[in-house]
């Protein structure tokens, strides 16, 4: 019988270590992002906490204090999701370093999720934690009811950085087929940020843009750990966001593997 | 009139604070206390390893940096505090920094660079007509800049750097990663702007063919200080800089030992390769294949020109004794 | 040396025109290479209005979502958004560049500017002109065209004149935060995204009313960093509302006083940047 590999050896535990240890070079970079953070942070929280106060201190089902939890794990999750619509995978696609990524005997889609995925959760410790201590200290925002709420949410905060990651690696893998991918990424930037619930809770989009949000993975990349975060859903309900989340994790996964075989495919085909 | 005129040059650099003591910033001298007079007309090679100053003293040369302490004039003008007087009245080409503009056709750099300057339109057209025919650029002036090759790339460059007729010329590893060709070329029309125009040079590089075809004055510094300063022949008699003459023998044999002006270097593969070195300037390659082929019979041979980290690290070891 | 004292009195007196020329010809030649990738050129066009008009959709989700906020309906919001997002897109045109000032210093195009007799920051303001950034300007001026429309504005020449003093002045005030960026970035060469915080967080605080700011962020946005002087305090005083707490309706008239001290701040920055850069402390 082969002995079980240590977690030092095993390539994908590497995968997320170094996409980790890479972020923690920047000590500067994560304050500079801290503070921007901070600043949209505290104007966010004046506008929203001025229309929750405005509509008689409940708005879509948001008090003062879940407002301001929304406005600031909204702001923590920042760095952990990806927005941007710009991937590693993207430069290396359209460089053809990718090929090098196919001699390897890993999986290219997990190595590169994985790495992102690392980034995002390292992030949370310099520019998430932070920006909630703000949100503490000057708005009182709501926290989670109890022990139970936690778990499930930080759950639910690590399926939805997964499922950012997911997706945005299945949207760079067009660049097999396409010449020039900037477009995709102005677009997903533009629609994510929107419908992820970054700007305002998508409970406040009238019903049609409401049900259009839902038919799309953003809800479960930020609003949706959000919502179980901040204690705005408990219980079942809390359980339900979980299981949306976990199916648009299988749906992107899948599609991304199969942009993934058919890209191989076509590389080899034209040779690089 | 001194073109170039440094006393007590200094920059010192001062680092981060390192893990092991917290309150000392490391500190590093980049340029110590040089004085230097450069005149107009002059051609001078600025040599010296990686790191030993070269380009801090260009960047304070041009107004990029300010010094520590002492003083510099270039051209007459202080180069910080009349920094735009100065650009109109210099050129330089950095080696790894373009001044031209990536997307557009090189004709078209060459015509902002004129607005740039307030070349009047005439002198304009006619000093871009010289610029294109000496450096045979007339073939790719309308193609853009991105899709020069190396040696095109640079051509461009030195020419959008002398476009204004400046006269100062700096150039800092003007002839790097470029082609034999090229660099006969490039040198050849530097040396032709110097005869016609007075240009002053001043220019630093990794190739000895550089300094020895451009420069009648030689700058060696090492860590921020002149380690030599005098002409080519000085230089050569201080570290003897010596070609090689490499020969590949018929026939195995000892060591070609008191040749008359060559001097063995080592053997290689049991004596069928053989390494002897000369001094140009008391003999010649063919006189010492000469003395070879009467001893031996020769069956190649190729002569290999002096290292330039050579001859610095040969100073280096001369003055530090 | 009388010989470098003519000539720089030469320079000086030749400056002007021919500095001109030089602008134009590097303005004109970016456009023409940009108009030259076509297929990117349109797509980024699009890309540019489709961020735009979401966010747009931001505001008008929230405001439609409440009856208004801060005293401000959703049609008088429309002119608050307008106003801020058409001069921030104006002076985005023209100096959104100078924000990747990070990105000159380490291709060392900055070193190449220095070798150059114009000033430095005039050749960083017109060493790009990104047309596709026009586009962005669509979205502001629809949204003040609408605004204009919806909202009962007694016309006169004093509101024509504070519309365009609003105008000019926000132009200014954001066009000297991106030069402001550019010189604190000499510094943070590894860290510039923390200027995003005035910059973009300008924008964003230019686009909604003041008054329900916190108090220190009421320093920030409405003094040191005026944006407030962009759209808000102005419309207040075009739509006669009682704009910020204990000062007066007129305060919109200031505009001017906010965007010269808008431009000293970003004048001292910009040369102490310099002089960091080129090593002589700071």
């Amino acid at each position: 019988m082969r002995p079980r590999p240590s977690p030092a050896r095993n390539p994908y535990w590497r995968f997320l270590v170094a996409g980790i240890r890479g972020q923690s070079a920047y000590p500067l970079a994560t304050l500079a992002g801290l503070v921007a953070n901070a600043t949209f942070g505290l104007l966010k929280g004046g506008i929203m906490g001025a229309a929750v106060a405005s509509s008689g201190g409940e708005l879509a089902g948001y008090t003062a204090a879940t407002m301001a939890a929304f406005v600031w794990l909204g702001q923590g999750m920042l760095g952990s999701v990806n927005l941007s619509g710009r991937s590693d995978l993207q430069t290396r696609i359209k460089s053809g370093d990718v090929a090098v990524d196919f001699l390897r005997p890993v999986s290219v889609q997990a190595a590169h999720i994985l790495t992102d995925v690392g980034k995002g959760l390292f992030a949370l410790l310099p520019r998430g934690l932070p920006s909630v201590v703000i949100g503490v200290l000057v708005s009182g925002m709501a926290l989670p009811p109890d022990a139970a709420a936690y778990a499930l949410g930080l759950a639910s905060l690590v399926i939805g950085i997964t499922v950012s990651h997911a997706t945005m690696y299945a949207l760079a893998t067009s660049g097999f087929w396409l010449v020039e991918t900037r477009g995709v990424s102005v677009l997903y930037m533009a629609l994510s940020g929107f419908f992820t619930g970054l700007f305002t809770p998508i409970y406040l989009f009238p019903d049609w843009l409401l049900t259009l949000a839902l038919l799309t993975p953003f809800p479960s990349m930020m609003q949706f750990p959000i919502d179980v975060l901040s204690g705005q859903v408990s219980g079942a309900a809390a359980w339900q966001h979980l299981g949306v989340q976990l199916v648009w994790l299988a749906v992107v996964l899948a599609v991304g593997h199969l942009t993934t075989r058919a890209g191989r495919r076509r590389l080899e085909v034209q040779g690089g | 009139m001194n073109v170039i005129k440094t006393e007590g040059l200094t920059r010192v650099f001062t680092g981060r604070p390192n893990r092991k003591d917290r309150f000392r910033r490391p500190r590093h001298v980049a340029v110590d206390r040089l004085d230097l007079i450069v005149e107009a007309g002059e051609s001078v090679g600025y040599i010296g390893a990686n790191g030993a100053g070269k380009s801090t003293t260009i960047k304070m040369l041009v107004g990029i940096l300010v010094p520590t302490s002492g003083a510099v004039t270039t051209v007459g003008l202080h180069p910080l505090k009349q920094r735009r007087a100065l650009a109109r009245r210099i050129g330089v080409v950095f080696g790894q920094r373009s001044q031209l503009w990536w997307d557009l056709p090189v004709r078209e750099s060459f015509s902002i660079l004129a607005a740039i300057h307030s070349l009047p339109a005439a002198d304009e057209r006619t000093r871009t007509a010289e610029l294109v025919e000496m450096l045979e650029m007339g073939e790719f002036l309308s193609t853009p800049v991105r899709q020069l090759s190396l040696g095109q790339r640079m051509r461009a460059e030195v020419a959008a750097a002398l476009l204004h007729r400046p006269e100062l010329v700096i150039l800092d590893e003007p002839t790097i990663g470029l082609d034999v060709l090229s660099k006969q070329r490039l040198r050849e029309f530097l040396v032709a702007q110097r005869r016609e125009h007075g240009t002053t040079l001043l220019l630093t590089t990794h190739d000895m063919g550089d300094v020895e075809r451009l420069c009648d004055r030689i700058l060696v510094v090492d860590h921020g200080s002149l380690a030599f300063d005098g002409t080519l022949d000085g230089l050569a008699r201080t570290v003897g800089a010596r070609r090689e003459l490499v020969v590949d023998l018929a026939t195995a044999s000892g060591d070609l030992v008191d040749l008359d002006g060559a001097e063995h270097v080592r053997s290689e593969s049991d004596g069928l390769r053989q390494r002897l070195a000369f001094d140009p300037q008391r003999t010649t390659a063919a006189r010492v294949l000469a003395a070879v082929s009467e001893r031996v019979e020769v069956l190649d041979l190729s002569i290999t020109e002096p290292d330039i980290e050579d001859v610095v690290r040969e100073i280096y070891r001369a003055t530090r004794r | 040396m009388a010989e470098p004292k003519r000539n720089r009195r030469l320079g000086r007196q030749r400056a002007l025109p021919d500095g001109l020329r030089a602008y134009r010809a590097v303005l004109a030649s970016r456009a023409r290479s940009q108009a030259s990738y076509r297929a990117s050129f349109r797509m980024d066009l699009v890309g540019t209005v489709l961020v735009g008009l979401i966010e747009f959709s931001e505001v008008w989700v929230l405001y439609s979502a409440t009856d208004q906020i801060g005293g401000f309906t959703l049609a008088q919001i429309l002119l608050v958004f307008g106003l801020a997002d058409l001069a921030f897109s104006l002076a985005d045109l023209v100096a959104g560049h100078c924000d990747n000032l990070p990105v000159y210093v380490r291709a060392g195009t900055l070193d190449v500017f220095f070798l150059r007799p114009q000033p430095v920051l005039a050749q960083l303001i017109t060493s790009d002109l990104s047309l596709r950034r026009l586009a962005r300007c669509l979205v502001g001026a629809t949204s003040l065209t609408v605004g204009l429309v919806l909202n009962d504005i007694d016309w006169s020449v004093g509101t024509v004149g504070l519309l365009v003093v609003a105008l000019v002045c926000g132009f200014v005030i954001f066009t000297a935060q991106f030069v402001t960026a550019a010189g604190l970035q000499f510094f943070l060469i590894n860290g510039s995204e923390m200027t995003n915080a005035f910059v973009y967080g300008g924008r964003y605080a230019a686009t909604q009313p003041a008054n329900v700011w916190p108090r220190g962020l009421l320093v920030v946005f409405g003094a040191v960093f005026p944006v407030a002087f962009a759209a808000y305090l102005p419309v207040s005083t075009l739509l006669g509302m009682p704009g910020l707490a204990g000062l007066p309706t007129w305060l919109g008239w200031c505009a001017p006083i906010a965007a010269l001290w808008a431009v000293v701040v970003a004048g001292l920055c910009w040369r102490w940047g310099l002089r960091h850069y080129r090593g002589a402390g700071g």
